[in-house]
């Protein structure tokens, strides 16, 4: 290294520029082993797969027989005759409005309270994240049990208040409602992320506010929401795609509730009860790997990455923007 | 500044004494009110897990009762479910995927991090774009071919399939690893090219050792992230006990044992308990990084 500068600082002007070139080069070469291995397993484990799912997805294949070329017959399967994957996409869709409103107001409603606390916020900040590090395998069975009808501790507590409380998890129109309060109390990362944001917001801006006769309301329309929006719409964003790849927690969920949770091996229970916890991510999952339908499975997946693209665009060009923003600023 | 703050001086000095005391009253029973609705919800917050490890000490039968304290207190379930079952076996392949691939992840994303935020390069954004997007993309998306290909290769029914990727390409640690080398200033790695280090030995000398944190945090998501993990698992060893790490088997451990609700929660208790010891001793790491995969990157 020292005796290119020494070379170029003495050198005539046609050797610098071979020096430069030379040099150039072997930046390309450093920059070459720096991203080798990851480009390597980007191509292997997203790009191949990408291609891959989209040939799978106008065949039929077993994983057993060759794939065989079946034109647009996944694809005409889905949105006509397979009346499954519309109770899927549905439940998908329930999640992805209902669990994501739900996830982000209350994660905002938890990081103000914390934000107003004038000691022990650590503690507090502490607890409330906690549950979101849960397995959320090991979460949902606690729910699940929680949750439990007869014996559970929810339901035994709203005896003592005189309040029924209901079949939750096998009920089904109160499993995804339950689903959506497991994972509002898993939500602890969304809270540290709004809580930094918030407690970002500067304090003038506060008393300002407050010297011109803005209540606690008005405080919050116009001073908190609009500084505290991007981080908001980052939560939306990821919520929503949380909720498209939702899996673990219904799965297990189902198959807990009623009764037999040996998910592995077993498909009687998925989606129970009545398949009002059957997610797209789950019915793509059983077509695929447990009725081996490897080319509808993959039709599926096209459609998810449709849509699962959509969503993760706005938010790359959001982190972007707020990101120039703060290079910027 | 002082102008916007004068008025607030004066106005109190001007009001009569008992609305001054009055304010005074309405702000401790402020600060009382917000601390309680702050300490009662991190109680809230607690209590699933807290009803877990209650219930992992009940007996059978009182587990399947509404009592919220236990009777008697049956700590030797924590035996029972590894007599059981093999959690032994399950814990330690939970370990084997958590470790190997939470090192995988940092051998190859250190150095791509580092080229992401300290070289540059043609396509560096596009790059960045895609470890984005790769980041964000459902697993369900890419399942199909994935596992058609560990198939012909012959790995289905062992983790290879889900630890071998972390050593190429885990677009999470990539991002979370960009964003903290990108706090640390340039100067210091031109200082070490500048005394003859190359890019690599001014990675490896001066760029890791002041991004430690980073990188702590970085393996403790990477660990947590695959300990957690259930689909993965799920997919490629399902049909085969043997590999099964401790997030599939303790969902199956509840359908052998169909009412037993202790041994379940016992079970449920000590899966989640590396991971509060965990963040328990590495607090600070996971709030810093949580922070930072936000948008304050």
């Amino acid at each position: 290294m020292t005796s290119t500068l020494d070379s170029r600082a003495v050198a005539s002007p046609s050797a610098s520029t071979r020096t430069r070139k030379g040099n150039a080069a072997r930046r390309r070469r450093t920059v070459f082993y720096f991203i080798a291995p990851a480009m390597l397993g980007f191509l292997i484990f997203f790009g191949y797969p990408l291609i891959a799912t989209v040939y799978y997805s106008f065949t039929r294949y077993d994983l057993i027989n060759a794939p065989e070329f079946v034109g647009f017959d996944n694809y005409i399967r889905m949105f006509t005759s397979e009346a499954l994957v519309g109770t899927a996409a549905y439940n998908t869709l329930w999640l992805v409005i209902v669990l994501t409103f739900c996830r982000v107001v209350f994660s905002l409603g938890v990081a103000s309270i914390i934000s107003r606390l004038k000691s022990g916020v650590g503690l507090v900040r502490t607890l409330c994240y906690l549950p979101s590090l849960a397995p959320p395998a090991a979460a949902t069975l606690a729910f699940v049990f929680l949750f439990n009808p007869e014996y559970g501790p929810v339901n035994a507590f709203l005896r003592m208040v005189g309040v029924d409380g209901g079949l939750w998890f096998n009920d089904p129109a109160m499993s995804k409602p339950a689903l959506t309060l497991l994972v509002m109390w898993g939500s602890g990362e969304l809270m540290i992320i709004i809580l930094a944001a918030l407690l970002d917001v500067p304090q003038e801006q506060y008393e300002a506010a407050e010297l011109d006769g803005a209540g606690p309301v008005r405080r919050f329309w116009h001073v908190t929401l609009p500084s505290i929006s991007p981080v908001l719409l980052f939560g939306v964003v990821n919520s929503m795609i949380f909720a498209l790849q939702f899996f673990t927690q219904a799965i297990v969920a189902g198959s807990a509730a009623a009764g037999a949770a040996d998910v592995a091996g077993n498909t009687r229970f998925i989606g129970a009860p009545q398949n009002s916890t059957l997610t797209y991510p789950v019915w793509l999952y059983v077509q695929g790997f447990r009725y081996f339908n490897m080319g509808y499975a993959a039709a599926m997946a096209v459609l998810l990455f449709i849509v699962s693209a959509g969503f993760t665009w706005i938010l790359v060009r959001q982190l972007r923007k707020t990101q120039h923003q703060e290079e910027g600023g | 500044m002082t102008t916007l703050a004068e008025p607030r001086h004066t106005a109190p000095a001007s009001e009569p004494p008992k609305v001054r005391v009055r304010r005074q009253w309405d702000k401790k029973l402020h600060w009382i009110a917000t601390h309680s609705v702050g300490i009662a919800m991190g109680v809230i917050f607690m209590l699933p897990i807290l009803f877990v490890f209650l219930t992992a000490v009940m007996s059978s039968d009182q587990a399947l009762s509404s009592n919220f304290w236990p009777k008697e207190w049956h700590f030797e379930n924590f035996i029972e479910v590894f007599e059981k079952a093999p959690l032994l076996q399950y814990f330690g392949n939970s370990i084997l995927y958590s470790t190997l691939a939470t090192f995988g992840a940092l051998v190859s994303a250190i150095p791509a991090a580092y080229a992401l935020s300290k070289l540059k390069f043609r396509g560096q954004n596009l790059f960045f774009m895609l470890t984005m997007a790769a980041m964000m993309l459902p697993p369900q998306v890419t399942v199909v071919p994935l596992y058609d290909l560990w198939v012909r290769l012959g790995f289905t029914g062992t983790l290879v399939p889900l630890i071998v990727p972390y050593f190429f390409f885990d677009a999470f640690s990539i991002f979370l690893l960009r964003q903290f080398f990108l706090t640390i200033p340039k100067d210091y790695l031109e200082a070490a090219k500048i005394d003859g280090c190359n890019e690599f030995q001014a990675m490896v000398k001066v760029l890791i050792p002041m991004a430690k944190p980073g990188i702590a945090a970085t393996a403790m998501f990477c660990f947590l992230f695959t300990w957690n993990d259930y689909f993965g698992p799920l997919l490629y060893t399902g049909e085969t006990r043997d590999s099964w790490p401790l997030s599939l088997a303790i969902a199956s451990f509840r359908g052998m044992h169909h009412v037993e609700w202790n041994l379940t929660m016992a079970a449920t208790a000590l899966i989640m308990l590396p991971v509060i010891v965990l963040f328990v001793f590495a607090q600070k790491s996971f709030v810093k990084g949580i922070t930072f995969t936000g948008v304050k990157g």
